[in-house]
């Protein structure tokens, strides 16, 4: 049960090995929190990188938790399982995701259902189910990790940018389904954000951390707002550059 | 039944449960036919401060009942037992019994509290070092079971479920009835001695004596939590006691008119305010004027019953005033010898720049036989701080350690956030409390947002 500090005593990390979702679950992590699980495809690995969390709080009960992101038939009881581990959830993160930047899809288009199924399939799915669980339990917080490539998708990397286009559209239409329940959706908009995942990439304009994002992630959370742009700047940056006509967009170098 | 959004008078933790009116027996009932699994809870006029009358995704059931029927409200003219329905509220007690010369055993700081609230919180006023708390006034209490059965307990009938249910936060059913013995009194005014106190210390001596102070029926003191340096703590002791009608100055109010009673509530904060109105400067402004209005030496006066026991009751919905973040209310009881605890505590908060509105300091007297029956011995403490203060859970956390380390213990009536464990630690009967309440409730019906943020019910995690 959440208290009435902001607090969150149980916390769920889908993606429990993703760089942007631990630390957002770092901060999250205070006086009064006293569970958190993370779901992740190898547990080995999550608890790996989640061993400075244990060290720093060793009344934390923490659970490990095996999915297949890509499996959306899988979801409702991936959720069901979280739930006969820690009952109520008060924050769910759902930070799974796949890049693929730079992969040839020309040479193996059927290589896109990868990306999808992670991205976007599973993703919508464990939503429903996440959903379904905080309307009956009649309060709770899910944070969608989204990302600003799907505000206008680039010809870089069309494929991740369609799916977080996919995936950022449906939470926000979700959580308009949502309204009255107590449960709601954060949807949050990183720009180029430096983590392994991108490493060796050409950093774009506007390029943040995943301390940053965590930070504004969190303080979203208590809030009643439904979307954060990280930096804060990108959400007008956006603005224009969705309504950019097509001759400038193509020509603009990222 | 519909669904709506509640929190307690704090206004944070918010969830959205299915709410029935339900202010009789059968109404309860026919409710309860309708609850899910996540259980119910009842809920009078919402508050407690905290999570107590709320079910995130359960069933609610509203008792507070407007205009109690001549049956629904039964004052014994000799003996002042009153018998009354538990949605019925101080408010309505007094309007209908000062008239005719009784009073409430108890009152807390504020009337529009319902029976039932009363008694599931054990409440207590500033008569507790000599009168204890509102359960010890009690002839019986009428309680439906989860079982829908309505039994009737008292400290000489199945004792054990009585005293679990008084400060039992509505976990062992819904009380629907009660008898109160109230107490008889000649005016409707107090008769107040206001005292201002330039420190801490002197706060404390002043209340520390009970020779003295149980010589007054009513004594509590504000206390100034943002004067620094030689004047922190500095208070104003207000103590007092029903006039009798000798008191009033007027001849013809002593015989006609003594016990007129119609508080107004005047006025009404506006329906939202930007957060940050209750800031440390604006409040130090308040605190400055609150201390300089009270009389530098001791002084006698006349009040009113409202203006007395029920100053914020002028202001209604004052709990606004914090805006949308809400705000929470910090009460805690420390041991009598502990007074450097209190100290400590005030500095921490002090020094967090965390501004309370409110700080009212009390001696209590004898912990009475209901084990989750907050008042025990010693000095209670109570502050106002906005609840998104940042920081907070960290500064909250380790204040808590401090009073439960001292022997001290959280008023679960206010609480917004200690750890399952604090209650475990601050009520050494709590075990026993709880094998009372599954006896009780053997199918684990009760439930309340509070129950679940500190584990008061076992909920097996199969909601």
């Amino acid at each position: 049960m959440k208290n009435g500090v902001g607090v969150a005593q149980s916390i769920v990390l889908f993606g429990g090995t993703s760089e942007i979702g631990l630390a957002v679950a770092r901060r999250l992590i205070v006086p009064g929190t006293a569970r958190l699980v993370l779901v992740s495809r190898d547990p080995s690995a999550a608890e790996m990188a989640a061993v400075d969390i244990v060290d720093r709080s060793p009344d934390l009960e923490v659970h490990h938790i095996r999915f297949d992101a890509a499996d959306a038939a899988s979801m409702p009881h991936v959720v069901a399982e979280v739930v006969s581990a820690i009952g109520d959830i008060d924050v769910a993160v759902v930070a799974q995701g796949v890049l693929r930047e730079g992969h040839d899809y020309f040479a193996d288009p059927a290589t896109v259902s990868e990306v999808v199924g992670v991205n976007m399939t599973g993703v919508m799915a464990l939503l429903y189910g996440l959903a379904d669980r905080l309307r009956s339990q009649g309060y709770g917080k899910i944070v969608l990790l989204s990302s600003v490539a799907g505000m206008r998708v680039r010809r870089s990397n069309p494929v991740y940018g369609a799916s977080k286009a996919g995936v950022d559209g449906f939470a926000l239409a979700l959580d308009h389904e949502l309204t009255g329940s107590g449960a709601s959706i954060l949807v949050v908009r990183p720009g180029f954000v430096t983590t392994r995942m991108t490493a060796g990439m050409r950093k774009a304009p506007f390029s943040t951390d995943a301390e940053t994002v965590a930070a504004r992630t969190v303080a979203a959370i208590s809030s009643d707002k439904r979307i954060v742009w990280v930096p804060s700047a990108l959400g007008a940056v956006f603005a224009v550059l969705r309504s950019l006509p097509t001759s400038i967009w193509r020509r603009l170098p990222f | 039944m519909t669904q709506r959004r509640l929190s307690g008078w704090g206004r944070t933790a918010w969830t959205v449960a299915d709410v029935v009116e339900a202010t009789d027996p059968m109404s309860v009932v026919a409710a309860l036919s309708t609850s899910g699994p996540r259980g119910a809870i009842a809920r009078g006029l919402g508050r407690s401060y905290g999570a107590a009358a709320q079910n995130a995704g359960g069933l609610v059931l509203v008792n507070h009942l407007e205009d109690p029927s001549a049956a629904e409200f039964l004052l014994d003219a000799d003996t002042g037992v009153l018998e009354v329905a538990a949605g019925v509220s101080l408010d309505e007690i007094l309007r209908r019994s000062v008239p005719r010369g009784w009073f409430v055993p108890v009152t807390p700081g504020t009337r529009f509290v319902t029976v039932g609230g009363a008694i599931a919180s054990d409440i207590h006023g500033k008569n507790h070092h000599v009168d204890g708390s509102f359960g010890q006034h009690l002839e019986w209490l009428d309680l439906l079971l989860s079982s829908g059965e309505v039994v009737r307990l008292s400290p000489s009938e199945q004792r054990d479920w009585f005293w679990a249910t008084v400060g039992g936060m509505g976990l062992t059913g819904v009380v629907v009835r009660a008898a109160i013995r109230l107490i008889p009194i000649e005016t409707a005014k107090v008769t107040v001695e206001t005292e201002r106190l330039g420190d801490f210390d002197a706060v404390c001596a002043a209340m520390a004596d009970p020779a003295a102070d149980d010589q007054y029926r009513y004594s509590v003191c504000w206390v100034d939590l943002l004067a620094r340096g030689a004047s922190m703590g500095r208070g104003v002791l207000t103590r007092g006691d029903h006039a009798p009608r000798s008191a009033l100055s007027n001849g013809a109010q002593r015989t006609e008119g003594a016990l007129d009673y119609d508080p107004k509530v005047r006025i009404a904060a506006p329906p939202w305010m930007p957060n940050g109105v209750l800031n440390k400067w604006s409040i130090k402004a308040f605190n400055e004027a609150w201390f300089r209005k009270a009389p530098s030496r001791r002084h006698v006066g006349l009040e009113s019953i409202a203006a007395f026991f029920h100053p914020l009751d002028v202001v209604r919905n004052w709990n606004t005033m914090y805006g949308s973040q809400g705000f929470i209310q910090y009460q805690f009881i420390v041991p009598l010898e502990r007074t450097d605890v209190l100290r400590a505590v005030i500095e921490r908060f002090s020094s967090a720049g965390v501004a309370s509105f409110l700080a009212v300091l009390k001696r209590m007297g004898a912990q009475n036989d209901a084990p989750m029956s907050f008042p025990t011995k010693g000095w209670t403490l109570t502050l106002d701080m906005a609840a998104g203060a940042v920081g907070l859970p960290r500064l909250l956390a380790e204040v808590d350690e401090m009073v439960l380390d001292a022997g001290g213990r959280h008023y679960l009536a206010k609480d917004s956030h200690v750890s399952p464990s604090a209650v475990r630690r601050g009520y050494p009967r709590f075990d026993e409390w709880l094998s009372v309440r599954d006896q009780m409730d053997p199918r684990g019906l009760w439930r309340s947002d509070l129950a679940r943020r500190l584990s008061l019910v076992d909920t097996g995690n199969a909601e």
